[in-house]
């Protein structure tokens, strides 16, 4: 299985990317992810202003084959959803990492960092588990 | 200790297809070729071709008068035609559904059945032992490959390879083909909703046949992934799902298929529960969004578990979840709103009449 990864984004096992610009992050899933749920039919879209914990429940993806959670990379309080998923969440299988991100997350702790994986880590882990 | 997966002869074209392969009854079969919507909606607007060589052929030889193969199925096996298909259950005596099955008759007294990859030698064994004694019964599954071309573009796919004779061909009938190195049987028959066909072939020119069909550039491969969403849109059910060991033709839904002008195993019960009326029915349902319930899903009615769902997908062609199951029978009826609790919050769904995809009769569609 080819892997693509982006470099600047930071990952954990579950397979959630964040990109972090000052005190916001992107979230998404991976390239990895969306290979092995297949054609993803519908992204739960979660309450703006709620606040998540770093690795706990964020929101739940659907995929033909299967329902599944997406967790929280890091801590903080929602702030945006990517509404174009609602009508096309094929944008994550076409796009993991541009058009197809998730949720915009307020950080809360940004030192939360350092418990997730740099690229080479994650490249490593991901291609790993084949 | 895991079995040893089987393959078809098909299994290395569908490897350097780069298919994911997944095991279904026993076998290491294709799911996609990389988007199983993608593949549903090619068969819709096009032409794909399925490999189906895990399920079952048993040739029955037996008199044409009285056989007592007509016991054993439901299908009126010799009121049929030759060339003909039809469709059918193996029951228990209590009328429960052993498998769902096609009957095709070959000559006066000459069938062959096709059965499910799952079920195929339960089935052999349970037919051989109700056979009477001047009838024969052979397994020839191993030695065929069975390839469905669906979709409305396959009468042209098809008439490229096996001449203007296809399109004598009419619908459940089937034909005996000399082509490529072998002999085929086709028949217009399929699992899809779609125009199509469904070819079986030695398993030694199942490879040669893959590849012509596919060197024609509207053909692509489908797996299983989209044939289950192809039957469910259509209100096909399957073995397995909608139809067990649990539950009736009438039930079900598939009164239809049953001549119950004859005696066969399981009428008496059935001719029962007829009488008194279903307790539960099969339904489909329309959830209302994206969110697809699934196999084992509860349903619930008037705030009360009602029901348990058999199948359900993302219907690509509604854009809306889909799905069946089992329901009370006094909270059957079309229109009624229910909920499928999916163990990760309630989908909120309501009963339709399947085909859940209106489409025109394909016995009426137009072939080429």
């Amino acid at each position: 299985m080819d892997i693509s990864v982006q470099e600047g984004y930071y990952y954990t096992n579950e397979h959630e990317w964040a990109k972090i610009e000052g005190g916001t992050a992107r979230i998404g899933i991976t390239d990895y992810a969306q290979q092995k749920l297949g054609d993803i039919t519908y992204v739960e879209p979660p309450e703006i202003g709620k606040e998540v914990e770093q690795f706990e429940f964020l929101t739940g993806i659907e995929s033909v084959k299967a329902a599944s959670d997406i967790y929280a990379p890091l801590s903080g309080r929602i702030t945006a959803f990517n509404d174009a998923l609602e009508q096309s969440p094929e944008l994550i299988n076409k796009s993991p990492y541009e058009d197809g991100w998730i949720v915009e997350i307020e950080l809360s702790d940004p030192k939360e960092v350092k418990n997730l994986m740099s690229v080479k880590a994650y490249k490593e882990y991901a291609g790993g588990l084949e | 200790m895991p079995m040893k997966m089987k393959n078809t002869p098909l299994h290395d074209e569908h490897v350097s297809l780069k298919a994911v392969m997944a095991p279904f009854a026993g076998w290491d079969m294709p799911i996609h070729y990389g988007s199983i919507l993608e593949e549903a909606r090619h068969t819709r607007s096009s032409v794909s071709i399925f490999d189906v060589s895990h399920m079952g052929e048993f040739i029955v030889r037996e008199k044409p008068e009285a056989p007592s193969l007509d016991h054993i199925v439901t299908a009126p096996v010799t009121r049929m035609k030759n060339k003909r298909c039809r469709y059918g259950f193996l029951l228990n005596q209590n009328g429960t559904i052993m498998d769902d099955l096609i009957a095709y008759r070959k000559a006066d007294d000459e069938w062959m059945l096709v059965v499910n990859a799952a079920t195929r030698e339960r089935d052999f064994s349970f037919i051989k032992s109700q056979l009477s004694s001047s009838a024969s019964i052979e397994n020839i599954s191993g030695g065929i490959v069975k390839i469905d071309v669906q979709g409305p573009g396959s009468p042209e796919v098809m008439r490229a390879l096996a001449g203007d004779r296809i399109r004598d061909l009419a619908y459940y009938g089937f034909d005996f083909f000399d082509l490529l190195s072998g002999k085929f049987i086709i028949s217009r028959t399929g699992y899809t909703g779609e125009p199509g066909y469904e070819i079986y072939i030695d398993a030694g020119i199942g490879v040669e046949l893959w590849r012509s069909l596919m060197n024609n550039p509207a053909v692509r491969p489908a797996g299983l992934g989209a044939r289950d969403i192809l039957r469910l849109e259509m209100g096909y059910p399957l073995y397995g799902s909608e139809l067990t060991e649990n539950t009736t033709p009438i039930e079900s839904g598939m009164e239809r298929f049953l001549d119950m002008d004859k005696d066969f195993t399981g009428r008496d019960s059935l001719l029962v529960q007829q009488k008194r009326g279903a307790a539960r029915r099969l339904i489909g349902f329309v959830s209302d969004g994206r969110r697809a319930p699934r196999h084992e899903n509860r349903i619930l009615a008037d705030k009360r578990e009602a029901g348990y769902v058999t199948s359900g997908v993302f219907s690509p062609h509604l854009n809306r979840g889909i799905g069946m199951g089992y329901i009370d029978a006094d909270r059957s009826e079309e229109g009624r709103e229910i909920r499928i609790d999916t163990g990760r919050g309630e989908i909120t769904a309501q009963i339709v009449r399947v085909p859940f995809l209106k489409k025109g009769p394909i016995k009426m569609s137009e072939v080429v």
